[in-house]
């Protein structure tokens, strides 16, 4: 810092005229638009914004001038001053973009390179079919309910209306477990899980029931021992086969279409009477293959309809085995395979397909069927 | 069973512009399951004619004999051909089935005109065989009559539509031409004569003859017999072509007249009857049960072993048949037979249902008694019988003897209002009681009661449910409204159903996929699986009657499964594969006899405890096995295969899911590598394995090396899952970050050390983390250094250097105390 000014000395303070100054800004700027570089940005701030640049000289001389000019001169190389920083710094952004401009094109990579390293997994389209149809009676209110596998006989068979030598008992083959005269066998059906769902709640009661079941079949493309079923069970006051059916139709629209509607044909199981086969409407042609040799349906194989399952009104005598008053109390009761579902619904065509355990046939079902 | 069309429109008037389809559509909707329509003779195509064979020259010069005919086809048929036959049961004047050429026959045989044993054979004389009529091979079809040049398909039954009908276990009835009739003529609204009430005109015996005697030894299982006597019966007759054919197109096949009248009596009435050759019957024949260790040779050639309760068929000389299920070798009709006995009874149908499954002997005869014959059709029909036996094959009609125990059908009450409650639907009083009254049910009204008599070819109808149902499939299913019922409030899915569901999509989302296999397992593959005796997932609970005896045993372990699924993936050319399955395994002894409650009431607690007690326990289990690849090689670098420690992971991971807590410990599970398995324990308690499969395992099932496994008890692991997380404190103060260095002796385990460093590190930790390990020049032998990064943070406040400090010597003492580490370099 130079000393306070007590002389004043003309030849010194020339430097500080207007055109002196406007040249080291000319110059100053030059050098700012010349740099080609950070680093040659960086030489040029030294030079002329540095605390030897002619400028800043200049600024350290105005100490030296009259007190009369001092403001004149001082208002100059200031502004001067402030126009190279500026120039600087702009430069300096605009430098900066450029050189990371640069580096991020350098750093280009193909990201249609393959991201998936570990690929996605699968459920088991059975299980997310059932999901689903839970999901539909959730809705409806109803609640999920479950039972054993190794079953008693007396909840497969005796409380569902099935009596020892009853015909209905070799319609099904069954596994007994242990030995034939044991009492247990796998269970040939979700029914029994109506049985435990009735003496194991409050009424009224809404449920359905999906599992495993299991029958004497050897495995071929439409048959296996070991199949899944789905049940359902209502007991209340008042029910109707109305209901039943309402209930049915809705049920298909979810799983289908809207829409779609079911029928109901007579017919016989022990538990249930009066007794229906449940068919659907065939969601694909809606029956506009019935009797339409043009366009012919595979799912349906043009007939329209679609058997899906069983259902009907809960025998009374199944209610008495349970305890439960047939003359205050009646209820309905359905029930389908979820295979057979898989098969018209997603078009499966072999029934091994779903037994194998082929990681490729999961797969194309992803997480939801 | 099969209804020929052309005999249900002799019992009822069907419309004439009803089609078999049409026939068939209203009797699915009266619930009668129609599974097939059949035409007979639908492959031929084109005319078929009567022909009359004028001439037969015998063509003797070729290696068979041949013949060669003048057939009179009529004006038709254009008069007189010459064709070439190899058959030779005709002769001149016989009335014959003929193709002209032009007609394809079944498997589009094309007739034509061509040169044949020197002659041009211009057309063809049939056989049932090549129309598709039966199997009968033994030459050309001999019509008992007819017109040459007319049309031969309605005489020989081509055309005839069939219906084949699956009859469920209710509706015994529908097991006749008699029931299925019925059906038909609600369905039409057309009147119906029933033929089962018809009483056949019999020749009055002769006052003096003496019939058969016939006797009942219990009245609960054999509640009527009768035994109807024809003596001087023509042995030789034959059948009617007519009968014959509806026999044939009926599933049955024709024999002799005396069998084929008693199949024709059964298939018209559906009362099974059973025709003895009354010379060899020695006394009076009668129903009783059998000496435990006799035995009988059935009509099958199969020597049978009896036991107490086989009902059969008995003379003064022993057991003669099996009752309503097969008759004896020894009294059977034959060639010979001039007096026959025909037996027309009722058995119980849970006494034949339980003889025809025991014996594996479904007939006929069984198949009705099983469901149910007519309570009182025997003598109706018996004598439907025997005027058919003495109208075609002659015989004096000696009579009928009969036993029988008092007949009461019952009533059953039903509120009149009942159907139309049950349907949801008006239904009003009047329909229900026509309706009833049709399906052969007496009705009679009590104010708002109906009480009503089922008639005795419905033993099915026991119930008000029973007579709602005839109601409301009358009235008709597609009648009924379509309403929703309000369920109550529901709950949704239930804890355990909700997290099953989150592993899955868990485990899914990390790359498993979910398999479902057969739960059935054998000893050589739990042998393969190094698994001990006494080990509880050695297979307990076995099946009395597996599908393979390679298999008898419900798995106790879902991993034999899961190996045998993993191994045919690779097998298929999958590189890696990562398999789980959530699903139930059988434990436990093998049972003992499971109680049978009275099916009246409510079981009660203590039956019912007992009865669940008996089944195997059945836990849910999770198994998953990864082998091979985990990850392929690709642009970021070589592959990457399964480990111990992705199966550890798999564990952690879904307990962390579901929000239960788990440790892991080193185990020594003998199905995997002794060195790299983890138990996994949860509330103190082991519920699961993880790790690397045994060498040996791995071997057995042709994976690849280091496969590996983890098998968890779900519902142990779900049962410890928080019903409720409560919220963390989530201090806004600085971290302290310490990192540490310990060594230890290698037999300590890093879970060890960490629960150590933990434990003494104290509140203010506030996470704690390995990040390395290092075994070397720098550590003792047998020795390795573990570094754990340590996080302290106060909720409160700023913690304070020494705080740090004496919380980082905290957890350094308790791991020099707990697990002999010494701090490293400090
Ligand atoms: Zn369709």
């Amino acid at each position: 810092m130079s000393g306070p000014n007590t002389s004043f000395d003309p030849k010194q303070v020339a430097v500080l005229g207007a055109e002196a100054i406007a040249t080291m800004v000319a110059e100053a700027l030059a050098a700012v638009s010349a740099a080609g570089d950070l680093a040659v940005l960086k030489e040029v701030r030294l030079a002329h914004a540095g605390d030897r640049s002619p400028l800043a000289l200049a600024n350290r001389d105005i100490g030296a001038l009259p007190p009369a000019a001092k403001a004149e001169v001082g208002k100059r190389v200031g502004e001067a001053r402030g126009a190279v920083k500026a120039a600087l710094g702009s430069r300096q952004i605009e430098l900066e973009r450029a050189r990371d401009e640069f580096v991020l094109a350098e750093e280009f990579i193909d990201v249609t390179l393959p991201a998936m390293r570990v690929p996605l997994g699968a459920r088991h389209p059975l299980t997310t079919v059932m999901e689903r149809i839970c999901d539909v009676f959730i809705a409806m209110g109803y609640d999920i309910a479950e039972g054993p596998e190794a079953e008693a006989e007396w909840v497969n068979f005796d409380a569902l209306n099935v009596p020892p030598d009853h015909p209905a008992r070799t319609m099904q083959d069954t596994f007994y477990v242990g030995s034939p005269e044991s009492g247990v066998v796998l269970r040939t059906q979700t029914s029994p899980i109506q049985i435990r769902a009735m003496l194991d709640r409050q009424l009224p009661i809404y449920v359905v029931a999906p599992g495993r079941v299991y029958r004497t079949d050897e495995l071929d493309a439409t048959h296996t021992p070991v199949f899944h079923q789905v049940e359902g069970l209502a007991v209340d006051v008042g029910l109707t086969m109305g209901d039943l059916k309402g209930t049915l139709d809705h049920f298909a629209q979810e799983m289908f279409d809207p829409g779609i509607v079911t029928r109901l044909r007579p017919s016989y199981f022990p538990f249930t009477e009066p007794s229906a086969e449940l068919d659907v409407q065939c969601f694909v042609c809606r029956g506009a293959s019935i009797d339409n040799s043009a366009e012919p349906c595979r799912t349906c194989g043009s007939e329209g309809w679609i058997e899906w399952g069983g259902c009907g009104m809960v025998n009374p005598r199944v209610l008495q085995a349970v305890g439960i008053d047939p003359a205050k109390y009646r209820g309905f009761a359905f029930g389908m395979g979820i295979e057979r579902t898989l098969m018209f619904r997603n078009g499966v065509t072999d029934m091994r397909d779903m037994v194998e355990g082929d990681l490729r046939f999961s797969l194309a079902f992803g997480l939801e069927s | 069973m099969r209804a020929p069309v052309s005999w249900l429109r002799e019992l009822i008037d069907i419309p004439v512009d009803q089609t078999g389809r049409d026939i068939a559509a209203r009797l699915i909707n009266a619930g009668l399951e129609v599974e097939t329509v059949e035409t007979i003779g639908g492959g031929v195509n084109g005319a078929l004619y009567v022909g009359k064979v004028l001439e037969i020259e015998e063509l003797t010069e070729f290696k068979k004999p041949i013949r060669w005919c003048q057939v009179d086809v009529g004006a038709t048929g254009g008069g007189v051909r010459g064709i070439i036959c190899g058959a030779r049961n005709f002769t001149v004047g016989d009335m014959v089935v003929v193709a002209l050429p032009g007609t394809v026959l079944p498997g589009g045989f094309e007739i034509a005109s061509r040169e044949t044993y020197g002659h041009l054979s211009d057309g063809m004389i049939c056989s049932e065989r090549e129309l598709a009529l039966s199997e009968e091979q033994d030459g050309i079809m001999v019509l008992p009559a007819g017109t040459a040049g007319a049309d031969a398909r309605p005489l020989i039954g081509v055309g005839e539509e069939v219906l084949d009908i699956a009859v469920t276990p209710d509706r015994g009835y529908a097991l006749s031409l008699r029931g299925i009739s019925r059906e038909l003529a609600i369905s039409y609204g057309v009147p119906f004569q029933d033929p089962g009430l018809n009483v056949a005109d019999l020749p009055a015996p002769a006052p003096d003859a003496v019939p058969a005697q016939c006797g009942s030894d219990d009245f609960e299982a054999c509640a009527l017999f009768t035994l109807r006597t024809i003596v001087g019966f023509d042995p030789k007759a034959a059948s009617p072509q007519w009968m014959k054919q509806r026999l044939t197109a009926g599933g049955m096949r024709p024999v002799s007249l005396a069998v084929d009248v008693t199949n024709y009596v059964m298939l018209e009435l559906g009362q099974p009857l059973h025709a003895f050759d009354l010379d060899k019957l020695n006394g009076p024949v009668r129903a009783g049960w059998a000496e435990p260790g006799s035995t009988l040779e059935t009509l099958d050639h199969v020597t049978r072993k009896l036991g107490s309760d086989d009902l059969v068929i008995l003379d003064d000389d022993g057991i003669i048949g099996l009752a309503g299920t097969m008759g004896g070798l020894d009294s059977e009709i034959d060639d010979d037979t001039i007096n026959i006995a025909i037996e027309a009874a009722h058995f119980a149908p849970r006494v034949i249902a339980r003889m025809a499954r025991r014996h594996r002997l479904s007939s006929e005869a069984s198949r009705r008694f099983e469901r149910g014959v007519d309570r009182t059709l025997a003598p109706y029909a018996s004598a439907r019988a025997a005027a058919l036996l003495i109208e075609f094959g002659g015989g004096h009609y000696v009579g009928m003897t009969a036993v029988e125990a008092p007949y009461d059908p019952g009533v059953i009450s039903m509120r009149v209002s009942e159907p139309a409650a049950v349907a949801g639907m008006p239904i009003d009083e009047e329909t229900v009681t026509r309706l009833l009254e049709a399906v052969g049910c007496g009705v009679l009204i009590n104010g708002n009661q109906l009480e009503v008599q089922a008639p005795p070819w419905r033993a099915d109808l026991t119930d008000p449910a029973d007579l709602v149902e005839e109601v409301v499939r009358l009235v008709g299913y597609e009648n009924l409204p379509s309403t929703l019922p309000i369920a109550a409030a529901g709950h949704g899915l239930s804890n355990s159903q909700r997290l099953k569901r989150r592993i899955g999509m868990t485990l899914a989302a990390r790359g498993a996929v979910e398999v479902l296999t057969y739960p059935f397992v054998g000893d050589s593959e739990l042998d393969d699986m190094q698994i001990p005796v006494a080990d509880i997932r050695r297979s307990k609970v076995r099946l009395a009657n597996p599908l393979s005896d390679e298999q008898p045993y419900l798995r106790a372990s879902l991993l034999p499964g899961l190996l045998s699924t993993a191994r045919r993936n690779i097998g298929r050319g999958s590189s890696g594969v990562s398999l789980f399955e959530l699903g139930s395994v059988f434990q436990g002894e093998s049972v003992g006899v499971a109680p049978r409650p009275s099916v009246l009431e409510r079981p009660g607690a203590d039956e019912w405890a007992a009865l669940n007690g008996l089944l195997p326990s059945q836990p849910m289990h999770l198994g998953i096995v990864l082998a091979g690849e985990r990850e392929a090689a690709g642009w970021w670098g070589p592959s990457d295969d399964h480990g111990w420690h992705d199966a550890v992971q798999m564990a952690q991971v879904i307990a962390e899911v579901i929000g239960s807590e788990i440790t892991i410990e080193q185990g020594g599970d003998l199905v995997f590598h002794p060195g790299r398995c983890a138990t996994i324990n949860c509330a103190g308690k082991p519920i699961g394995v993880a790790g690397e499969l045994h060498p040996r395992v791995i071997q057995a099932w042709s994976l690849p090396t280091r496969s590996s496994a983890l098998e968890l008890d779900l519902d142990a692991l779900i049962a410890s899952a928080p019903a409720l997380r409560p919220a963390p404190a989530v201090s806004a103060h600085p971290v302290a970050k310490e990192d540490l260095a310990v060594v230890v002796a290698d037999s300590v385990t890093v879970a060890a050390v960490t629960a150590a460093l933990r434990a003494g590190a104290g509140d203010l930790l506030e996470s704690i983390r390995l990040f390395d390990i290092y075994s070397g020049p720098q550590v003792p032998d047998g020795h390795c250094s573990l570094a754990f990064a340590l996080r302290f943070r106060a909720p409160d406040r700023t913690l304070s250097a020494a705080e740090t400090a004496a919380a980082r010597q905290g957890a350094i003492n308790r791991a020099g105390l707990d697990c002999g580490a010494v701090i490293r370099g400090g």
